[in-house]
């Protein structure tokens, strides 16, 4: 298939090169119109439609819907593992990397090679690997258990490895696509704890999936809201409560609940009740 | 500290050591003493029948009578062994080729899963010794009979066992290898083909069972020149009216079948599934 404007760009700093200081204020991602169906005639099913929505270059933005919403078409969208079929998914940086809700680990590899992977296939020569996996594994605090394999380790270790691993493409931009979803509130809270002080440390844009409402709203600079079926936009909200933050504060208890009303209008909405 | 919890669900995978080796042991036996009860079925049932005079006791001679030959005089049936197990090592190794490369032809390829696929499962219906007298005509008597019906007997195995592994791959490890960059040639490589290895593994224990037979069978139609195989002695025993000399062939020819399956193939199927954690903490 030949590229067309429609279709998903991966915008090189090759090609910024030329605009010059202009680049820095524009979005590191632009959604504009985007509809994106499956199927055809009476199956078609319309999973987004319409979605625009920009991304600053550090920005934490969450994503919530109930399921159905498209949530995670729309960052496969970004991720360019599918094209949309109208509008225009543009990303301006060299990768994006990707976190799923399972870790989606190789078992065939220690917790390193994991990690070392991520590096062979972004082109990092074999001599630099092993020092860089392990920064990585300090980072997420998994330095003693590089030689161990993913079984042996719980799921928030191994969620933790992913984002390692994900965060060894040395992308820009950071997918995560309900990453902590099926981690006990313990685990999670941690790892909330241990994204935020990253993200902060490294200036990574991250576009962050959930349908847990204090989750989206611990974490984001802002909350877009999607309605379902077909997956839109119902509202953004820009959440000014001061980092670090902790999900059980009445701030993000009291932001939270207005969006829960609203999210629970949308359902509603979306179920034709 | 933060991370105790996640460190404890670690440390206690591993025992302490005063307990592991007499876990070892308490493993071993309870590992090994089903195969002594099953040669002890197998000696006594062939016991019995000879004493219950079924068949005339000069055809059935006991089982003493065989096991005593076999320990006293092994150098025949050792050196056959190795002329066989040489045979055999070829035309596996071929098979593996072969298989694997069509294996993974179909795998990929969607038409020729449409093709071929069924001819593979038709293969593998086949039984080996119907290819022997083409083999025969084929290639005269010699190593390329042997591997002819070897490849032919084991190859479809080991390309089921690749097709099937790499259908069942999970696809959230294809997504996960896509997402890292991974692309045609590499991600067949680093994330394909180690993701589907386990069920490969299991394909290459089918095929050595098909290979074996193929390869009696080879051996024992196929009156092959040069080297006596194990087969070969088998079929010069029943001709020289040597009914010890039969049964201590057939004893050598089970036992290897069962150890190369064991010892060879369920050591390395062990080891990936360990690797892998496919193996139940408790019971590995």
């Amino acid at each position: 298939m030949k590229p067309t404007s429609d279709e998903h760009m991966f915008l090189t700093s090759d090609s910024m090169a030329p605009i010059g200081s202009e680049v820095v204020s524009r979005p590191v991602v632009s959604i504009a119109d985007v509809t994106k169906s499956f199927g055809t005639g009476g199956q078609r099913v319309v999973a987004l439609e319409g979605v625009t929505l920009d991304v600053d270059r550090g920005e934490f933005i969450c994503l919530l819907g109930a399921s159905g919403c498209g949530k995670s078409t729309l960052l496969n969208l970004v991720a360019g593992l599918d094209r949309p079929t109208s509008g225009r998914v543009e990303v301006r940086a060299t990768r994006t990397g990707l976190m799923f809700q399972e870790a989606a680990l190789f078992p065939w590899l220690t917790v390193r090679g994991n990690v070392e992977i991520a590096l062979k296939l972004a082109g990092i020569p074999r001599a630099e690997r092993r020092a860089r996996a392990a920064a990585l594994l300090d980072m997420v605090h998994l330095g003693d258990f590089a030689k161990r394999r993913p079984h042996e380790l719980s799921g928030g270790m191994r969620q933790r490895v992913a984002l390692a691993r994900a965060l060894a493409q040395d992308a820009d931009v950071l997918l995560m696509d309900e990453p902590f979803g099926a981690l006990d509130a313990m685990t999670r809270d941690r790892l909330h704890d241990e994204l935020e002080a990253l993200w902060t440390s490294t200036g990574k844009t991250i576009l962050f999936v959930t349908h847990n409402v204090r989750e989206a709203v611990r974490l984001g600079d802002c909350v877009v809201l999607l309605a379902s079926r077909p997956g839109r936009v119902a509202a953004c909200y820009d959440v000014t409560i001061p980092r670090p933050r902790r999900i059980d504060s009445p701030e993000v208890a009291t932001l939270a609940a207005t969006i829960t009303d609203q999210l629970r209008e949308e359902v509603r909405r979306g179920t034709g009740d | 500290m933060a991370l105790a919890t996640d460190l404890d669900v670690v440390r206690s995978v591993t025992p302490p050591a005063g307990n592991r080796r007499a876990a070892v042991a308490a493993k071993a036996w309870s590992a090994t003493w089903p195969k002594l009860l099953a040669v002890a079925i197998v000696i006594g049932a062939w016991q019995g029948a000879v004493w219950s005079h079924w068949r005339p006791q000069d055809l059935v001679p006991s089982p003493f009578t065989v096991l005593d030959q076999l320990v006293q005089h092994p150098a025949t049936m050792v050196s056959a062994s190795w002329v066989t197990l040489r045979r055999g090592a070829q035309g596996f190794a071929l098979s593996m080729l072969i298989g694997g490369a069509v294996g993974i032809a179909v795998a990929r390829v969607p038409v020729l899963r449409a093709a071929i696929g069924s001819i593979i499962t038709g293969l593998q219906t086949m039984p080996s010794v119907a290819w022997v007298p083409l083999a025969i005509i084929l290639f005269h008597e010699g190593q390329g009979t042997v591997t002819f019906v070897v490849v032919l007997g084991a190859a479809p195995s080991i390309a089921n066992g690749i097709i099937n592994g790499i259908d069942h791959v999970p696809p959230v490890l294809l997504r996960a290898g896509r997402v890292l960059g991974a692309r045609g040639f590499g991600a067949l490589r680093l994330v394909v083909i180690p993701a589907a290895l386990p069920t490969v593994v299991g394909g290459l224990k089918q095929g050595w069972a098909f290979a074996w037979r193929s390869l009696m069978a080879a051996e024992l139609i196929g009156s092959l020149p040069g080297h006596v195989g194990i087969g070969q002695l088998l079929n010069a025993a029943q001709e020289q009216i040597d009914y010890v000399g039969v049964f201590e062939a057939m004893i050598v020819i089970l036992i290897i079948g069962v150890l190369v399956d064991s010892l060879v193939f369920g050591t390395v199927d062990r080891a990936i599934r360990r690797r892998y954690g496919l193996i139940d903490a408790a019971a590995g």
